[in-house]
């Protein structure tokens, strides 16, 4: 084993951690190099004077502002799970209102005559409902539709109601 | 680790009460100012807290601690490195006022005027402050936290065989820079084991 090596290799050597046939072959050269043993004891000084720097405890605070920073910090709850989709479910809230209020809103002019005009036909209807209460007119407008159209008369229109006459 | 992923809040009371002095002494021999190092602990610790859903035990705990605390002080260092550039070669070493030895002074001299302890304390504190940042790290998780060289290699992200290289070239310079300190009188018969 060569000094070089040997001196690449003291650390491990010192600190236990070199396996064991490499701390034989390291212990034997060390026998018999006076360099690399004094080397060594340097190294093993220099452990043992760095033992003596101090340890230092952390201030009385410190665990008490660290826990104070970390109170601190936002919970995550969880609705968070709904976060990143916030715009999106404002959005979608936002178009369902404005879905309910254009459902329910009073109707504007096109709608409001087209209302009126059903209504009024609804109204004529129910003051034709009188004609079906008429027994003789109704049972008489089975002879009526067994005449039969001549080529040259035209087909009454269905428009053309009985109850006009009694008006 | 797992519990605080899982939302126990003692969990992390329990790894603040068992990692703080560690932790701040290891900043502290990085940063060498006690408040910064203070500082850097509470901000390690919410980083911690924060990624703690995220947390993989990939690795140990203190290998993921101390490669955020790690990187927390390299960052500190090099922000700050123009005001200790500005410090006095001769200033003591001290929480507010602190200094890189770039000279060693001459044996004897060093000899006589630091057998006192604290002086003596103070010499290893510098030797160890003047190293490059990344042989400071190693050197104090090798030697303080009794890392071992995977988990040190992983904390600096480099291999084993760089950090082994790493670590002989910051035992050397220690060796070099306190040799006016070393005990002559040390026992013969070198490599018994790891020196308490």
């Amino acid at each position: 084993m060569k000094c070089e090596r040997v001196s690449q290799e003291l650390i491990a050597y010192l600190d236990g951690r070199m396996g064991s046939a490499e701390r034989r072959e390291t212990e034997e050269h060390l026998r018999g190099c006076p360099a690399c043993r004094g080397r060594a004891e340097e190294f093993r000084g220099i452990w043992s004077m760095l033992d003596e720097v101090p340890v230092i405890e952390p201030s009385f605070g410190f665990d008490a502002r660290v826990r104070q920073r970390v109170a601190a910090q936002p919970r995550r709850g969880w609705f968070a799970w709904f976060a990143p989709q916030a715009r999106l479910a404002f959005s979608a809230v936002l178009l369902i209102a404005l879905t309910v209020w254009v459902a329910k809103r009073p109707a504007s002019s096109p709608g409001t005559l087209r209302t009126a005009a059903t209504t009024e036909q609804d109204f004529n209807a129910i003051k034709d409902l009188g004609v079906l209460e008429n027994y003789d007119l109704v049972t008489k407008m089975d002879a009526l539709s067994e005449l039969v159209p001549s080529a040259d008369q035209p087909m009454p229109k269905p428009e053309a109601k009985p109850t006009e006459s009694n008006d | 680790m797992l519990d605080v992923k899982a939302g126990d809040d003692s969990s992390f009371d329990f790894l603040l009460t068992k990692y703080r002095s560690p932790l701040v002494n290891f900043l502290y021999r990085m940063v060498r100012d006690r408040a910064t190092a203070e500082d850097l602990a509470q901000d390690v610790f919410l980083r911690v807290y924060r990624a703690r859903k995220e947390y993989i035990p990939s690795a140990k705990f203190t290998t993921w601690l101390f490669r955020i605390a790690t990187n927390a002080a390299l960052n500190s260092v090099r922000d700050n490195r123009h005001q200790r550039m500005e410090v006095s070669l001769d200033a003591p070493l001290g929480d507010e006022q602190e200094s890189v030895p770039r000279d060693l002074p001459a044996r004897e001299k060093r000899i006589d005027e630091h057998l006192v302890e604290r002086d003596r304390v103070e010499f290893i504190q510098r030797a160890i402050a003047s190293l490059p940042e990344k042989q400071r790290a190693a050197v104090l998780l090798h030697k303080y936290e009794e890392m071992d060289y995977a988990e040190i290699a992983k904390v600096l992200d480099c291999t084993e065989a760089a950090l082994k290289s790493l670590l002989f070239r910051a035992y050397e310079s220690l060796r070099v820079q306190l040799a006016p300190l070393v005990d002559r009188s040390a026992p013969e018969g070198a490599g018994e084991g790891r020196p308490s």
